[in-house]
């Protein structure tokens, strides 16, 4: 077999071996889909109906009130599912990492790249998977998007580019973590994003400084893009400030994290 | 030397350390090809380090080293291929089950499906896992995790296989049967390089035994001949009463008193002529002896035979 084969192989080993290993603790998928539920039901039915004043029905697909709103807030849900599906990764990488079976793969032949390949598919199979359930509640909800075929590739396209940068940001973060419980906790912070940027109100409502951070920061052009796509706001340039984010992130992360894992451990 | 095959692990002068802290000062060993080598030490001698360098875990900070025929530094995916390791800390994954986790380690090592299944059958019998082969790792008792681990390790049939510490933290039964996995992979012709921190280990199972002390080889050599440089155990008297632990002190010069057990430790192999000398020593002094018991040279024997200090000084240095 051609090295290229094997890289793909003991991949694949390895994406089998995590998805077995999510599919035995699935506690922790639970968690981290139930978030973003928590999430939408709370603002939706407590705080949509007071929010939706505020806001031009151009940005909630033309409908007012609770309806109006919950049309506004799924896109930015749809990308907090992934900011929390990625602190599984840090976990999962970190337990592998402080774990006793990382030096017997360290001491096989096997592709170098497929430990942590393996952990970044398999992430990326939960995250989206999770996406398709929320998107699922937000529908059983009342989320009418009207997006086409292409503008359907275009949510998948865009969610996917921007879950695979968190989750090599969120690996890099498992690597560095000395341990589980670190590793748990760094990765938090990128659920606070979603709220200093246009997923929950506007960024035109708040105070200069923060509507500058939230104008700037990757979660704002990523939710408007998507909005775009599902309900037919305006995208402007968002769509590529959206994709120079995601594909600088995963590929800043994905060099730190090949970095951090090739470093050998001491004693 | 010249009619031993080529030997399976060849190190020069390596060095480590970790920081300020020299955990290797210029090792030297040479493993002859289908043989049991230990490498024996207390807590904190750098054995570890030691596995950890020749398994190509970690780089070695100078010196050179041929595993398995391949150069470390140049060649690590060649080391890799021809050895398996056993750690000190268990590689399993307890999430999967005891099949599957031999099971990944089968692909791993690219056996074709027929050939790993084969192959994962016949090591869950032989280490006595069939029955807990459906059920999770994080389920197993100790010993049944040490046997899963070194049938992870068997999975590529390795030629050299290191194991680390590999019966530290189990049950004397566990240890028994560990060792006689080992000595059924011995005369597979397999190569083991093992450490320890207990002479009896070392003495069952060696061919070879080397000394490593404060990141140096203190001593080697058959267990025999290492043995042979060690004075011998020791007699060990208790006694009822301090003034007769006294006594006896003061009438055996250079024995050592524990004042608070009322034990006396007399140097000596406890042969009987030298027993039936002591005995009559002590009775014609009248000194009363509670109980008498002879202990057998252990690593503290040799530690002290080689180094002149006990373990537990090793340890706190």
């Amino acid at each position: 077999m051609s090295t290229l084969a094997y890289t793909v192989g003991d991949s694949t080993t390895m994406l089998r071996r995590n998805l077995r290993r999510l599919q035995r603790y699935p506690s922790l998928t639970l968690m981290l889909v139930g978030m973003p539920i928590v999430f939408l039901l709370l603002f939706v039915y407590v705080f949509g109906g007071q929010l939706s004043h505020g806001l031009d029905t151009a940005l909630s697909g033309g409908h007012g009130g609770r309806a109006g709103y919950l049309n506004y807030v799924t896109p930015g849900i749809l990308l907090m599912t992934v900011a929390a599906a990625v602190q599984g990764t840090a976990i999962v990488v970190a337990m592998d990492m402080t774990g006793g079976i990382i030096d017997r793969f360290r001491t096989m032949a096997i592709a170098r790249s497929a430990v942590l390949t393996g952990h970044v598919l398999a992430s990326l199979i939960q995250t989206l998977g999770s996406i398709g359930v929320i998107l699922g509640v937000a529908v059983a909800l009342g989320f009418r998007p009207d997006a086409g075929v292409l503008a359907w590739l275009g949510v998948v396209g865009v969610t996917t580019l921007f879950a695979l940068a968190l989750i090599w940001l969120a690996t890099a973060l498992g690597l560095a973590a000395k341990s589980v419980e670190t590793a748990s906790n760094t990765p938090m912070f990128l659920t606070f994003l979603p709220f200093l940027g246009s997923s929950f109100v506007p960024a035109s409502s708040m105070p200069t400084g923060l509507r500058q951070f939230a104008h700037y920061q990757p979660f704002t052009p990523t939710t408007e893009t998507l909005r775009g796509l599902l309900t037919g706001t305006p995208i402007g340039s968002n769509a590529v400030i959206a994709v120079v984010w995601s594909v600088g992130i995963a590929l800043g992360s994905y060099l730190w994290a090949r970095h951090l894992y090739s470093r050998r451990r001491a004693a | 030397m010249s009619n031993l095959p080529q030997p399976a692990v060849v190190a020069s002068d390596l060095r480590k350390s970790f920081g300020e802290t020299v955990v290797l000062d210029g090792v030297d060993l040479t493993v002859a090809e289908a043989t049991i080598f230990a490498l024996l030490g207390p807590n904190g001698a750098g054995k570890t380090t030691m596995v950890r360098i020749l398994s190509t875990l970690i780089p070695a900070d100078g010196g050179t080293a041929r595993v398995a025929g391949h150069d470390l530094a140049e060649d690590a995916d060649g080391v890799r291929a021809a050895i398996g390791v056993t750690g000190q800390f268990s590689a399993v994954d307890d999430l999967l089950t005891g099949a599957e986790n031999l099971q990944l380690i089968a692909d791993l090592n690219h056996l074709d499906r027929l050939a790993g299944r084969r192959r994962v059958a016949e090591l869950l019998d032989r280490f006595g896992l069939v029955d807990a082969a459906g059920r999770p790792a994080s389920t197993y008792s100790g010993g049944m995790r040490r046997r899963l681990d070194l049938a992870m390790t068997l999975v590529g049939s390795p030629r050299l296989i290191f194991l680390d510490e590999p019966t530290t933290g189990l049950d004397p039964r566990s240890r028994r049967q560990m060792w006689d996995d080992i000595r059924m992979l011995a005369a597979d012709g397999v190569t083991i390089f093992l450490t320890t921190q207990y002479l009896d280990e070392a003495d069952e199972l060696a061919g070879r035994i080397a000394v490593l002390d404060r990141g140096r080889i203190v001593a080697e050599g058959t267990p025999d001949e290492l043995k042979r440089r060690i004075p011998g155990g020791h007699v060990r008297l208790q006694f009822a009463e301090p003034s007769a632990l006294h006594a006896a002190a003061t009438l055996l010069d250079g024995a050592a008193p524990d004042e608070e057990k009322l034990v006396l430790r007399v140097s000596g192999n406890g042969d009987v002529a030298s027993l039936r000398r002591l005995l009559q020593q002590l009775e014609d002094a009248r000194i009363a002896v509670e109980e008498l018991s002879i202990s057998r040279p252990d690593l503290d024997d040799v530690f002290f035979a080689v180094t002149g200090r006990p373990t537990t000084e090793a340890e706190a240095a």
